[in-house]
């Protein structure tokens, strides 16, 4: 692992709590931003071939957080692993910090995309995901994440209408449910990916065993979509 | 003659061959063109179906990975309808592509307001690093076009429309080409209104600049013009009345100056008909032009008799 700057410390899952409570002041946090933290961590953890030494590497896997809301989760994953040093997460949301309330891929080291504004993550993974095929770059696989409520965007649905019939096995979408739609998808949100041509699996998004499966299932041909459910938003 | 849009698949399909870092996007509009680039290049031709947003989305996302995509359709559906995609996916992003709108103001009138962007390039300038460019005839769009795709990882629009001058001009892709000198003031013709323009100051003792590449703005070349025309400008442009005016002001900032932006009414004008109808009653025919700019500079009298 690389660590940047100074601080030569190895982080481990348990360390996310902390390294959070760097950016909230406590270790108590909303929703939005700790939905998501399983999944980054197995993520980044186990499955993505990334790092903070491959990141101008064509080769290396991409991860586009398209849910760019409550990134505490995000930036401490990202620290854990080296791609930003840990001193920063304390100025979260200031004037000279790098990191907002939203991530910008200009100043974020690690961040593929900056995002905030929902809908985009997913139309811009298919395209990374063309990119790469068109360039003869068939080993890198292209990540996504996107929130269940965000995929009431019609730029989603453009997007995974597109992508199954495309074909293109490259992609991946990991959506974090945590029933936060005001209008529950009729079939779930499996069955709408699934009648698109994609490959789909719905586990519990903390239970990282389950997660690294599903993440790592095969879909010859096929995007592949996980859903991970975590407790409801407002529960 | 052919449209400049008639250029549009040709070229690319060449600079496809040319070059492994372009790509073609499309969404149905203009797909037919690019059959047998997209027999060749299977990977680089890619027509998403009727879905604007994911259209310049996933141009974006190729960008990311070092391709540089053309994105082609309508103007209404590549600028206006995914606007944000626009704002966010590139600029914010901080990649580029070639935007290639065909459509333009009114070049289908029958079609209605749901076909016309005269608005297109006044909303580019609410972003910034876009270079737009307004070809006045099939030629110079073809030479517009492979600027753009040349230009680096730039953020590039290209405003193609059936509307042409008789004849096209060297273009260099940067400045305005001075094609009249004169002493009562400066006008300046963007792409296709050129022939109105040099009809309707037939007689006027005017400066004429041709602008096909409206941003960056040719500061510099309108200065020039003015050290001998006077400060006396008029803008007449093939979209948005107004939409350089701000550019001209800026320009001009340090003397003392009046500028008048001629182009296309905000006001829905709901009616069909042909282009021809819809330029005069946006008052850009050369009779029309003629008094307007000749009211402006001073230097009025009536157009001359056609030979």
């Amino acid at each position: 692992m690389t660590i940047t700057g100074e601080d030569t410390r190895t982080y481990g899952y348990t360390d996310l709590p902390a390294l959070m409570g760097l950016m909230t002041g406590d270790e108590k946090h909303g929703p939005a931003a700790t939905s998501t933290l399983d999944v980054l961590w197995v993520l980044y953890d186990r499955v993505l071939r990334v790092g903070p030494e491959r990141m101008d590497d064509p080769g290396r896997d991409r991860f586009l957080l398209s849910k760019g809301h409550g990134p505490m989760a995000y930036y401490a994953v990202l620290a854990a692993k080296g791609f930003l040093p840990v001193a920063w997460l304390p100025g979260f949301g200031s004037y000279d910090s790098p990191l907002g309330h939203h991530p910008d891929r200009v100043l974020v080291p690690g961040a593929e995309i900056g995002s905030g504004s929902l809908g985009h993550g997913l139309p811009i993974a298919v395209g990374t995901a063309l990119g790469l095929r068109a360039q003869g770059l068939h080993e890198p696989r292209v990540w996504t994440l996107v929130g269940d409520a965000e995929l009431d965007e019609g730029s989603n649905h453009e997007a995974i209408a597109f992508a199954g019939p495309a074909g293109l096995e490259a992609l991946h979408t990991v959506v974090v449910d945590n029933a936060s739609a005001s209008y529950a998808r009729p079939g779930g949100i499996a069955a709408r990916f699934e009648a698109a041509g994609w490959s789909a699996r719905t586990v519990d998004g903390r239970d990282h065993d389950a997660l690294y499966d599903a993440f790592t299932a095969p879909h010859p041909g096929r995007p592949h979509v996980v859903v991970a459910r975590v407790e409801p938003k407002n529960a | 003659m052919d449209t400049m849009r008639d250029r549009l698949a040709p070229v690319v399909t060449r600079l496809l061959d040319e070059d492994p870092r372009v790509a073609a996007v499309l969404a149905e509009i203009g797909a037919d063109g690019f059959t047998e680039a997209r027999r060749r290049h299977p990977d680089r031709v890619v027509n998403v179906g009727i879905r604007e947003q994911l259209l310049v989305g996933a141009a974006a996302g190729m960008a990311l990975t070092g391709l540089r995509p053309v994105v082609h359709t309508f103007a209404s559906f590549l600028v206006e309808r995914p606007f944000e995609q626009v704002k966010l996916d590139l600029g914010h992003q901080g990649v580029g592509a070639v935007l290639v709108s065909a459509s333009a103001s009114f070049d289908w009138p029958a079609g209605g307001y749901t076909h016309m962007a005269p608005g297109d390039v006044a909303l580019l300038d609410t972003l910034d690093g876009w270079t737009v460019h307004v070809p006045g005839h099939p030629d110079e769009a073809e030479t517009l076009l492979r600027h753009a795709v040349a230009a680096g990882d730039d953020k590039v629009y290209v405003r193609l429309s059936t509307q042409s001058n008789a004849h096209g001009l060297p273009v260099d892709g940067e400045r305005f080409r001075t094609v009249r000198e004169g002493r009562r003031g400066t006008v300046v013709a963007v792409g296709p209104v050129l022939d109105a323009v040099l009809d309707a100051t037939e007689g006027l003792d005017a400066t004429v600049l041709y602008a096909t590449t409206v941003r960056p703005f040719d500061a510099a070349g309108l200065r020039r013009a003015t050290e001998a025309a006077g400060t006396d400008v008029v803008l007449v442009e093939p979209y948005l009345a107004g939409t350089s005016t701000a550019a001209a002001n800026d320009a001009l900032a340090e003397v003392p100056h009046r500028v008048l932006g001629l182009g296309v009414g905000r006001a829905e004008l709901r009616r069909y008909g042909t282009a021809d109808e819809h330029v005069a009653a946006h008052g850009l025919d050369a009779r029309s032009l003629r008094a307007r700019i000749g009211g402006f500079l001073g230097a009025g009298g009536a157009l001359p008799p056609r030979a």
